[in-house]
């Protein structure tokens, strides 16, 4: 059981920012529980308030889930592989509770107000379709999340940086953050010459560069939530704002390149990270053309900058040549990038042959098949020719971007939330080795299934964002995705179970209050692995 | 001509394939990577050639998809397309407003379908009777959403919206509006125009 009293600030907060996490997790698979019911044709609900959750459901999976686990995660690794102190603890406390009550505020709007103009919020649909009350709430909410997000990078920018107990200059350490001695390396070992040893770990460029994306991301959804903000109040007072200011097509492109920041420049690029660190940490080597890797996460700064347009191949009033050079061509490069990814790290674990099959080594085999399923489907769907037939279709959403957040990105965290687990609870062990295998199996079945099934739903002519009356053609997929979505719920029952009851209930609270007679308690228990 | 059924035939073998070669390697590569062995020479190279392919495959499927499906070039090219028949829609507050009841259309026409919104962004889509779907776009406010497709074959379509517009949208469907037949006459065919 865990003994809450000894851990460290450090490994205090990062096990907040896991607990609630994971709790948002069960959220947002109750809420995919509850729309495919509704996709199968059960009439559970009014089309409001079926939207309404379809709003609150990214926004919950991506930030409340994904981007607190990984705030989690990177606020212990920092300081811990760079030998650092976190520049501000109490900045991270207020970070996790901001982020929290940003998104149980945005699940709000859509769950009493029924905010429902989803994760994509066209304009002006947000602004002229909603009562002002449901804007406002959702705009307050973003707004604390993107206040969350922008804490989170302060923090890691300056802890990366601050010199209070380091002796380097600002200049050398920022060419290694971005990984430009990387490309330095790459080119003095073609010319024969003697290579330099980075200064930053290569995770760490990982985490600052997926951080700068992070950072861009939350100004852009932050900026847009001031203006829904304003347009807010100027309904309570009865005369609304005109609409016509700004510019439909103009909207998608800004909007659409910092939401893409989270994807294509965010999950790949701190997942790639953590790939590193998981490969270096499982293998105990050094990564097999690390130098490469470091330019790699580099280039990938200029993609992710870049592909926004692939949002848009199905809108006709955007300029061809923005089509085919940006939706296709450096779109295409993030097959190149994640798989420059996928090679390093297998060639490195393959080199450390013979390794024990660990929890952490079977998710992080199974974060990298996903991303090896995921991102050829976006690059086929981000064609002319494709994209005419598929936008807006359940591919897009099932065996995309379901099949890179479930699978890729969701088994890649759950890797290093094992890999951590003994480190943030001082050698708590896990109760049950079956239950982690029950998870890892359960979880990966359930999701390649269900995102297999949208996508052959997508491919048969299934709208993502639509309602269906009864007795659609597409009740089979639907059903399959149903009956594989089941298995993920029972997956994280089995996790949380696992987890909980190795820790304890004594041991999960601890994390958040000081309870009276810890240190007794604590005495009695601990259970050193 | 290929149209998005062949397509779909395809690319459901495809990936289908696909899954179950990358499921199973994963899974030949962690059984292997448990088994005590030696490491082969030469991988900086299988390295770049494996960054070679993956650009190789990146920018192929965009040559091939150009190459041999039709509605590529009929898109970058649509401005300067010779059309046989041009159709005016308009949508508002979560309404198709179509031309005439029914649009028919003579099998083997070139057709140009132009589309505008007045408050929302909405999308246009024609899918067939089994609920695939032939084409789709985007329909912004304050712009002319054109597209343009060549009808080789005879059938009955429907239209929906295939972006989200408001719980509203999801009524934005028109059953078997579209009518692509071998017998309309050109008087009709000229109504329409």
């Amino acid at each position: 059981m865990l003994d809450a009293s000894r851990l460290t600030p450090l490994q205090r907060v990062s096990l907040r920012f896991a607990v609630i996490s994971l709790l948002f997790y069960g959220l947002c698979i109750m809420e995919g529980m509850i729309m495919r019911g509704q996709q199968i044709s059960f009439d559970l609900m009014e089309a409001d308030h079926y939207f309404a959750l379809m709003g609150a459901h990214p926004m919950v999976g991506i930030f409340g889930s994904s981007f607190m686990l990984v705030f989690g995660a990177f606020y212990f690794l920092v300081p811990t592989l760079m030998k650092k102190s976190l520049y501000s603890q109490k900045l991270a406390e207020i970070n996790w509770i901001t982020m929290a009550v940003g998104v149980v505020t945005v699940w709000l709007a859509g769950f009493v107000f029924r905010y429902a103009a989803l994760y994509t919020n066209y304009w002006p649909l947000p602004v002229t379709e909603f009562k002002p009350i449901s804007l406002l709430v959702f705009a307050t909410g973003n707004i604390l999340i993107m206040t969350g997000v922008m804490i989170f990078c302060y923090n890691i920018f300056a802890t990366v940086f601050h010199r209070s107990d380091t002796e380097e200059p600002m200049g050398p350490l920022l060419k290694s953050a971005v990984g430009l001695d990387g490309f330095v390396n790459v080119y003095r070992r073609w010319r024969g010459e003697k290579v330099e040893e980075p200064l930053m770990p290569l995770p760490i460029v990982a985490i600052f560069r997926g951080t700068i994306d992070t950072l861009l991301d939350a100004l852009v959804l932050g900026g847009i939530s001031i203006v829904f903000l304003i347009h807010a109040v100027f309904l309570f007072t009865g005369e609304p704002l005109p609409t016509t200011w700004f510019d439909a097509l103009v909207y998608k492109n800004i909007y659409w390149w910092g939401l893409d920041l989270i994807a294509d420049g965010l999950v790949l690029i701190y997942v790639a990270g953590t790939w590193y660190l998981l490969a270096g940490l499982i293998s105990g080597r050094k990564l097999f053309m690390e130098n490469v890797a470091r330019a790699a996460l580099l280039v990938e700064l200029v993609v992710s900058w870049n592909v926004w347009a692939h949002h848009l191949l199905a809108d006709q009033a955007q300029w061809n040549w923005m089509k085919i050079l940006s939706g296709e061509m450096v779109t295409a490069f993030e097959l190149v990038t994640s798989g420059i990814a996928i090679f390093v790290t297998l060639k490195t674990l393959h080199d450390a042959r013979p390794l024990k099959m660990t929890p952490q080594l079977k998710f992080l085999l199974g974060g990298i098949l996903g991303f090896s399923l995921g991102v050829p489907a976006g690059i086929i769907q981000a064609d002319l020719g494709m994209n005419r037939i598929l936008h807006n279709t359940q591919w897009v959403i099932g065996a995309h971007a379901h099949m890179q957040l479930l699978i890729g990105l969701g088994m890649t965290l759950y890797a290093a939330l094992y890999a951590l687990f003994p480190m943030l609870t001082n050698d708590t062990p896990l109760k049950s080795r079956f239950l982690t295998n029950f998870h890892f199996w359960a979880h990966l079945i359930g999701g390649i299934g269900m995102s297999v099934c949208m996508g052959f739903a997508g491919m048969d002519g299934m709208l993502r964002r639509t309602m269906y009356g009864a007795d659609h053609p597409f009740q089979p997929e639907m059903i399959g995705a149903a009956i594989f979505g089941s298995l993920m719920v029972v997956a994280y029952l089995a996790m949380m179970y696992n987890i909980i009851s190795s820790i304890g209930p004594r041991g999960l609270l601890g994390i958040f209050v000081d309870l009276p007679d810890a240190g007794e308690q604590g005495a009695e228990s601990a259970t050193p692995a | 001509m290929t149209d998005s059924a062949d397509v779909f035939a395809l690319m459901k073998v495809a990936y289908l394939a696909y899954t179950l070669i990358a499921v199973s390697f994963l899974g030949y590569f962690g059984r292997r990577v448990t088994l005590a062995g030696t490491t082969r020479p030469g991988a900086t190279r299988a390295f770049y050639a494996w960054v070679g392919c993956l650009v190789l495959v990146g920018v192929g499927i965009h040559v091939f998809t150009f190459n041999k499906i039709p509605w590529v070039k009929w898109d970058l090219t649509r401005d300067t397309q010779q059309i046989d028949q041009e159709f005016e829609i308009r949508m508002a507050e979560h309404e198709f407003r179509l031309p005439s009841r029914r649009i028919e259309i003579e099998t083997g026409n070139m057709v140009r379908f132009n589309v505008t919104s007045s408050d929302l962004t909405y999308g246009f889509g024609l899918f067939r009777e089994d609920g695939s779907m032939m084409f789709q776009m985007q329909v912004l406010p304050g712009y002319d959403n054109d597209l343009v497709w060549l009808f080789d074959k005879p059938g009955i379509y429907s239209i929906r919206s295939t972006e989200y517009s408001g719980p509203d949208g999801k009524d934005l469907f028109l059953e078997d509006v579209v009518i692509v037949s071998d017998l309309l006459s050109d008087s009709l065919a000229a109504v329409d125009l």
